[in-house]
């Protein structure tokens, strides 16, 4: 077979598995995706039965009994809270003032954390202890 | 001495810009400029290591004066951690950065003096154009010799999580690694700069770019390392977006190590690896600057500052349409020289191998990055978490382990079908024997992906073994040495070719752990009081006895767990939690030592088959109502103490101090006294411990390699007449002993 | 005042050391295709390494004789090419190539 011919042939075929992958990704990514929302969104938006990605800070005052973990998570910008019933792994780092990042389902008037999907903010590396004081 | 390292940063910063005049005004008007470009280098790195050295001297002596000593130090971190805390924080990374970056950009600058002229000012002018960009950052946005007229007696501290040796390794060579990278991206613009695109650029940062695949290598292993012993969660791989800025470059730099041997021998994919080096260069700014932004949310992600967001995607922004210009604009020059002959030769293999890694880099980069496209697109941010990422990793993944057995296996430009099933045969019977023995004796099936990386590690390990044997083989043919001798003087005389497939060996070692322990891990959490016990995996986990401690450091709550299996006892693994004192008063005087920042102790036992993990959560319920009773107590006395005259606050205050030291030992001891249901997570992972053994051999392999070659012996009667076609001259071509 | 003495130690040496090779009286001239001789010699060192690899493949079983005949005189031709255009530039070159 001619070389340029052969050239031409592997292109085609490189070029059409990157489409076909690039295709599968954009799919799944829309599909398996999962939105990432503030306290005050999810109050708004939650459906019953979908799962979203809640993204706050941990109020104080919450309750922790074993795996299981009654706490509130709060607006980056508004003075709203929403409540999240979670068991599973509690990370080590989380406390009352850290940002934390949990998947919820909205069951009733609940909102009931994926076993462990709760993942805590590493402390800023790049500013003061929170509660320090000098 | 804060006011010398300021001096020394602006210093910096003025050097900097200076070199990158001296480079370019040198490339036209004489070598003189370069060289004192050069120089500059070397005074650059020479400053900011002095700056460097005030800094750490001020952690270590606990000069709370400074910042952010105050910040993230304390007197009772440990020494080692003082010293290490610099990079702790963001200002002192910065300047960590720098280090490494003026380090590295010195050593190739030296070693590259009196080579590659025609590159050298553009390649020299870019590296200072990053010194400047980061210094300027340093000494603009995030000065870390800001003091404080009025210090604390005493700093916050380091974070427990990073009080663990890993974490204090693991920043300075993922950073060793970016800096690294900075070297052949910088010699790749000034090859395009001035089209000087043949193999020798590549030649001379070749060690460059390996180099940074060790360091950031290494970086990855300490990263998940810790993950794995010091975090709860019994994993060592989240796809956090923060694990993935660093396994960007490190797959794309994979690919060009490979890629290049292609352009060095045949003068192909030039256009290739420029871009490859481009972007691999790119993406680890593109790393550094993730970590850094916040821009993603992410376990690591840290405080957001938008004048350093904006400064990074300037840079990273110039960087992509500079490079993009560069190729598209010196296309020509970048023809190949050769066109790959067949398609089974170790240049398609290698090829393949690269359009996977790519592809795999892309794969994480479009996922990681999802969150902001998907807000750019629909106004909506959305988060796709690892399950969709491993439909595509595991299967090029597969791919990538496969392809690192063939490689080895074919040679260079074309190989007969014959020479094919002699090599092959081996290997591929080796790997049948495994898998039937993996479906006869195990259920291994059950697991598909794990399965197949067993099948396909199997063909790599016996490809690599095949080789080793007959390049033994080989060299005892021609020196009679016996085997161990002809080992050594083999892997010694061909260390990129061993190195090489010793970094295959332990690549597939690694991904064996991975998958079985993936697969296969059993877990379960466990609610006992002491005496009771939990099944898991064919064992049996006894809560042996409670173990509590209190000192000045930290308050310690643990288990002693016996792990017993066919009634036998296995091992025992102590587990604890610690909680260190918060310095927040609104805890209450004992509160703060039992609600502050914890820290697990895992309890590990790793054996060659499997690994024993446990962690336990010593919820602190029943102790709350004692402590607020205790605060309440407390916070009357200091309320009479208080009242006292002047004269007498002191002593009572230290009597105070006392008791309440008494009533924390007490409450501590509680544990043990009054013990009381406490959650375990337990985890039996197998064959975990491959994954670190895998690791540790890709790093020797890789220093191997990396090891420049002992120099040739004179062959006296080498003169071998070379075979040309007609008209031939019999030229003779010695050529250096092979093996 | 410390400070400023470091600082003003620190520059001047900074100085000095940059300003090195602009106050040197004679810098060595280069010949014009100086770096044209050092992409040829580091083509050469790469045909060598290649030439030796496919020896070694030959050895090692990888390549039949046939295959290792027509590679190696690929390469040796490409080497000569490569010895031939080093060969004006640098008489005496044989015998440092030899000697390597």
């Amino acid at each position: 077979m001619d070389p340029s011919r052969k050239r031409a042939i592997r292109l085609t075929v490189a070029l059409t598995a990157a489409l076909l992958l690039a295709t599968a990704l954009i799919y799944v990514s829309f599909n398996a995706g999962r939105e990432e929302l503030t306290a005050s969104q999810l109050l708004v938006r939650a459906r019953q039965g979908q799962t979203y990605i809640l993204a706050g800070t941990v109020l104080p005052g919450f309750e922790r009994s074993g795996a299981s973990l009654v706490f509130r998570v709060r607006d980056p910008k508004k003075h709203v809270a929403a409540e999240v019933h979670y068991t599973g792994i509690i990370p080590d780092p989380f406390a009352a003032g850290r940002g934390v990042l949990v998947t919820v389902q909205k069951q009733g008037s609940e909102f009931v954390g994926q076993p462990n999907s709760l993942t805590t903010k590493c402390p800023s590396k790049y500013q003061a202890a929170a509660g320090a004081s000098y | 001495m804060a006011l010398v390292g300021r001096s020394l940063l602006i210093l910096t910063f003025v050097v900097a810009i200076y070199g990158i005049g001296a480079s370019l005004y040198g490339a036209r008007h004489g070598r003189a400029w370069v060289d004192s470009g050069r120089r500059a280098m070397y005074v650059l790195f020479g400053m900011t290591l002095f700056a460097f050295v005030i800094l750490d001297v001020a952690f270590i002596s606990s000069n709370f004066s400074y910042n952010i000593v105050a910040s993230s130090s304390s007197t009772t971190t440990p020494a080692f951690y003082r010293a290490a805390a610099i990079w702790a924080t963001q200002q002192g990374s910065l300047l960590l950065w720098v280090l490494l970056l003026s380090m590295w950009s010195s050593l190739a600058l030296f070693l590259t003096r009196n080579k590659v002229r025609e590159i050298v000012p553009y390649a020299q002018a870019v590296m200072f154009g990053f010194c400047t960009f980061f210094v300027g950052l340093n000494t603009i946005f995030a000065n870390p010799f800001s003091t404080s007229s009025n210090p604390p007696a005493e700093g916050a501290g380091l974070d427990p999580l990073l009080r663990h040796t890993t974490m204090m390794i693991h920043p300075p060579m993922l950073y060793s690694g970016y800096t690294l990278l900075t070297i052949p991206f910088a010699f790749a613009v000034g090859a395009l700069i001035t089209r000087r695109l043949g193999a020798e650029w590549v030649a001379v940062t070749r060690r460059f770019a390996l180099a940074a695949w060790i360091a950031l290598g290494v970086g990855i292993l300490l990263g998940a390392r810790w993950s794995y012993t010091e975090l709860g969660w019994g994993g060592y791989w989240a796809w956090d977006p923060v694990e993935n800025a660093a396994l960007m470059p490190f797959l794309c730099v994979t690919a060009y190590i490979h890629s290049i041997m292609i352009q060095e021998k045949r003068g192909m994919l030039k256009v290739w690896n420029a871009s490859l080096i481009l972007l691999t260069g790119t993406l680890s700014i593109v790393g550094t600057f993730l970590v850094r932004s916040g821009i993603l949310s992410s376990i690591h992600a840290f405080v957001s500052d938008p004048t350093l967001n904006i400064s990074f995607v300037v840079l990273i922004a110039a960087m992509v349409v500079g490079s993009v210009y560069l190729v598209v604009s010196r296309r020509e020059s970048l023809r190949s020289e050769a066109r790959i002959d067949s398609l089974i030769s170790r240049e398609a293999a290698f090829l393949f191998q690269n359009l996977l890694l790519v592809a795999l880099t892309a794969v994480i980069f479009w996922v990681t990055f999802f969150p902001l496209i998907s807000e750019a697109i629909t106004g909506t941010e959305v988060s796709v978490g690892p399950p969709a990422f491993r439909p595509f990793v595991v299967p090029l993944a597969l791919l990538v382990v496969g392809l690192s057995g063939i490689g080895p296996i074919i040679a260079w430009r074309r190989v007969t079908v014959a020479k094919l099933r002699r090599g092959f045969a081996f290997p591929v019977l080796f790997a049948i024997a495994v898998l039937a023995a993996l479906l006869l004796f195990t259920d291994a099936a059950e697991h598909a992906f794990a399965f197949l990386m067993f099948v396909f590690g199997s063909f790599v390990l016996a490809a690599v073994v095949q080789e080793f044997f007959r390049g033994v083989r080989a060299r005892r043919a021609m020196t009679g040495e016996v085997p161990p001798v002809a080992l050594f003087a083999l892997v010694r005389r061909n260390r990129r070719r061993y190195g090489g497939y010793i970094v295959h060996a332990g690549f597939s070692i690694a991904l064996i752990g991975i998958a079985a322990s993936t697969s296969f891990q059993h877990s379960r959490y466990a609610t006992m009081r002491p005496g009771q016990s939990a099944r898991i995996d064919g064992y049996v986990i006894k809560y042996l006895k409670p173990t509590a401690n209190a000192s000045a450091q930290k308050i310690t709550f643990g288990a002693v767990l016996g792990v017993y299996k066919g009634g036998h006892q296995v091992t025992t693994v102590t587990t604890s939690d610690g909680f260190y004192p918060s310095q927040d008063p609104s805890l209450g005087i004992l509160g703060r030592f039992f609600n502050g920042s914890q820290e697990s102790r895992i309890g590990l036992h790793s054996g060659f088959t499997r690994d024993i993990w446990t962690v336990v959560d010593p919820t602190l319920g029943p102790l709350q109502g004692l402590i607020n009773n205790g605060d309440n107590v407390f916070s009357a006395e200091l309320g009479k103490v208080n009242a006292l005259p002047a004269s007498q606050r002191a002593a009572a205050l230290n009597q105070v101090y006392a008791y309440r030291d008494v009533a924390i030992t007490e409450l501590t001891s509680r544990f043990i006294t009054h013990p009381w249901p406490v959650t375990f997570l337990l985890i039996i992972s197998p064959l975990v411990m491959w994954l670190w053994i895998g690791a540790i051999i890709c790093l020797i392999g890789g220093l191997i390699a990396i090891i420049p070659a002992p120099p040739a012996r004179r062959r006296t009667r080498a003169r071998v007449p070379a075979r040309t076609a007609p008209p031939a001259a019999a030229e003779p071509v010695p050529v250096r002993e092979l093996v | 005042m410390l400070f400023v003495v470091i600082v003003l130690v620190v520059l001047a040496a900074a100085i000095f050391i940059i300003s090195g090779p602009l106050r040197a009286t004679h810098m060595p001239s280069e010949p014009n295709d100086s770096s044209r001789v050092a992409e040829l010699e580091a083509a050469r060192s790469a045909k060598y390494a290649e030439i030796r690899e496919a020896e070694f493949d030959h050895r090692t079983g990888k390549l039949s004789d046939e295959d290792y005949e027509a590679v190696d005189s690929a390469l040796r031709a490409e080497a000569i090419e490569i010895l031939r255009e080093l060969d004006p530039e640098e008489p005496t070159e044989r015998a440092t190539i030899a000697g390597e």
